[in-house]
């Protein structure tokens, strides 16, 4: 279980996210969404680790483990992975240097193949990672990553933002194996926190808790394709405009 | 290439250079150095060399204890040729005193690409001329294995002055690897070697050059290299170990329509290194193309990373790479990448990019798993990455592991 209590976080000395509380049992997918610039990578990159982002308050728990002030690698190793919506480039290391990376004591040619055959990447293994990849190219490359690293914590942003139709099956198709949809959920090890702006990867990946996020604190909790139906009803302008966090079950009254 | 030039004209215009300092680079004072050397005996087997030399030429690329992926070997050290041979058919290796002697054509080559008077250490070459080597591919023929040659400084305080031949005569193609290097760690010498390039039409020649000194030498190569029609010069040069100071700017002038020169450089600095290194690419003939790559690191040394193309007839195209990373504080990069388009048509590029690791690299791979540590690590290797296009197999393996070899000093 990943458990977030009461956490303030700092950029560059300002406050960007304001007391969090967040819980994702194990087996769970949990759907974040927001405007832009409300917080949500924030929190991600929060949970990984980035040092960057300043804790100033609270705990972030997984498996009952305080890990508030580890380190990315080391909270990698314990499990965690995360798929960057603007990954950098790394010139001359390439994409199976990278899978290699990610799949540490486990690597061997054909896994590499396998992955790359499996994200539709097998051209891009001698490539310099990122270099020059179009945008679904680079979520398929993230979540091949995550393949390699088999994460229990599965921190995906926007992993379908920029990708074609055709390849948005695939993307949710690499992220139900990731998160192990097709185990009953008592038999998943993995739970994954989804940041989504359209929505639109709800039609592929299966989710019961979804929240609200913006002006760095976490609303609204409830049924995503709820908050989803409502959000495209009245629009994330309404969230800015309602200054408290309801439970979605208000939000007829709120209307 | 026109007329025979004297050597008396030769040596009156290098004797008119012999103070005339380098345009650019510390000016080194010719006069600490000694110029002669003791005969060094002749080795008919290389294999026969102490092991502690063929051990610090095996650093610089030259392998002499199984010569059987070489097409030809040559060693000098000092100022005298101490082998020479040939394992293939249609190539000639030899010192070049000796191929002066052989073909009375050699006048059409001699100081034809780069100038006599260029400087005093172009001067002084002529004026002190230590032989060198001669490699040439006859037409047609293509070396299956690369030509080895290498060029060590046994002396202490010598003044080392070589000047090599090189020719690829129509559709030849000649693969060489040349190392050179110093018996001494730690006492000074200099290194001045004049290598002129003649790449007939359709002919390809891939030079690889790995540089191991030691922090007192001083090297000034001057090379340059004409290019005639569908002809292609690659030139690789390493330099990951110390030396105290190091100036060239190779030229590479296409003559020839649809010509193609490329250059790649390692270059790493320690503290205490200065180095001034770049490629120059004239694009003369329709068609003719470049690029020039060059990655330079610095770990407490100073570099200056040039590059320069200049185009010169239409539909010419060059592009100039040049990226330097500093891993310490102290070390200074200073990139200066030139192009200069003389018509309509043509297409000239650069990108030049100075900086430390970015943070955000090193984060993303620690996301992946890695320690700060693996990752820089990571990142690092990358970057001396190049991989070379045209550059057959066995070098491509060769240049990898002499880059991987100096990897760790650097980390």
């Amino acid at each position: 279980m990943l458990e977030i209590r009461q956490l303030s976080v700092a950029v560059e000395g300002k406050e960007i996210l304001h007391d969090i509380n967040l819980r994702i049992g194990t087996g769970e997918t949990h759907i974040l969404f927001g405007p832009n610039g409300g917080g949500k990578t924030t929190l991600l990159m929060t949970i990984m680790g980035f040092p960057k982002y300043k804790v100033t308050q609270g705990k972030i728990f997984f498996k009952e483990r305080d890990i508030t002030k580890l380190p990315p690698d080391e909270r990698a190793r314990l499990g965690f992975g995360i798929s960057f919506q603007r990954p950098p480039v790394v010139r001359g290391v390439k994409t199976s240097d990278m899978l290699a990376a990610c799949l540490r004591k486990r690597a061997s040619e054909e896994e590499i193949d396998r992955l790359a055959v499996k994200a539709d990447l097998a051209d891009f293994l001698d490539r310099e990672i990122n270099y020059g990849f179009s945008g679904g190219e680079i979520k398929r490359s993230e979540l091949m990553q995550l393949m390699a690293q088999k994460p229990q914590l599965v921190l995906l942003d926007e992993p379908e933002s920029g990708v074609d139709l055709v390849n948005i099956a695939l993307i949710g198709d690499m992220i139900n194996e990731l998160l192990e949809k097709s185990c009953p959920i008592y038999d998943r090890k993995c739970m994954g926190l989804l940041i989504t702006h359209t929505g639109h990867i709800l039609d592929y990946v299966n989710a019961r808790t979804g929240y609200v996020m913006y002006d760095g604190r976490l609303a609204c909790e409830g049924d995503p394709h709820e908050i989803l139906a409502t959000v495209r009803e009245v629009g994330y302008e309404h969230c800015v405009r309602c200054q408290k966090g309801r439970i979605l079950d208000d939000w007829d009254k709120i209307k | 290439m026109t007329g025979t030039k004297s050597s008396k004209i030769l040596k009156d215009k290098a004797r008119a250079s012999a103070n005339k300092p380098a345009a650019l680079g510390e000016d080194i004072d010719l006069k600490s150095y000694v110029s002669s050397a003791e005969e060094q005996p002749y080795q008919s087997d290389p294999a026969e060399l102490p092991a502690k030399t063929k051990a610090q030429m095996l650093d610089a690329g030259v392998m002499l204890d199984d010569i059987s992926q070489r097409s030809g070997t040559y060693i000098q050290m000092d100022n005298a040729p101490v082998h020479s041979s040939i394992k293939q058919e249609g190539i000639e290796v030899m010192a070049v005193s000796q191929a002066l002697a052989k073909y009375d054509w050699m006048a059409d080559y001699w100081w034809q690409a780069v100038a006599v008077d260029a400087d005093k250490y172009t001067a002084n070459v002529e004026l002190n001329q230590h032989d060198g080597y001669f490699i040439r591919a006859l037409p047609g023929y293509k070396t299956l294995f690369p030509v080895q040659a290498c060029l060590y400084l046994a002396k202490a305080e010598l003044a080392q002055h070589v000047h090599n031949i090189i020719i690829a005569e129509e559709g030849s193609e000649l693969h060489i690897i040349t190392g050179c290097t110093t018996a001494s760690k730690r006492e000074s010498g200099l290194h001045l070697g004049v290598s002129e390039f003649y790449i007939k039409k359709g002919a390809r020649v891939t030079f690889t050059m790995i540089h191991s000194w030691n922090p007192e030498v001083a090297v000034r190569p001057r090379t340059a290299a004409v290019v005639e029609e569908d002809g292609l010069f690659l030139s690789n040069y390493l330099l990951m170990k110390p030396v105290r100071s190091l100036q060239m700017y190779p030229a590479a002038e296409c003559v020839g329509e649809n010509a193609i020169v490329r250059y790649n450089s390692i270059l790493v600095a320690a503290a205490g290194s200065s180095l001034d290194v770049g490629s120059r690419a004239i694009l003369n003939a329709r068609g003719a193309r470049t690029e020039i790559v060059s990655r330079a690191i610095t770990t407490g040394g100073n570099i200056t990373a040039r590059g320069y193309i200049e185009g010169n007839a239409p539909e010419v195209k060059g592009h100039l790479e040049c990226r330097g990373l500093i891993l310490e504080d102290g070390g200074k990069i200073h990139a200066i990448p030139e192009l200069k388009g003389n018509l309509a048509g043509i297409d000239l590029s650069h990108e030049a990019a100075v900086g430390k690791i970015a943070e955000e690299e090193v984060e993303y791979l620690m996301a992946r798993g890695l320690s700060r540590e693996e990752a820089t690590a990571t990142i690092v290797r990358g970057f001396l990455r190049v991989d070379i296009e045209g550059l057959p197999p066995l070098l491509s393996t060769e240049l990898r592991r002499a880059v991987e070899a100096s990897e760790k000093e650097v980390m």
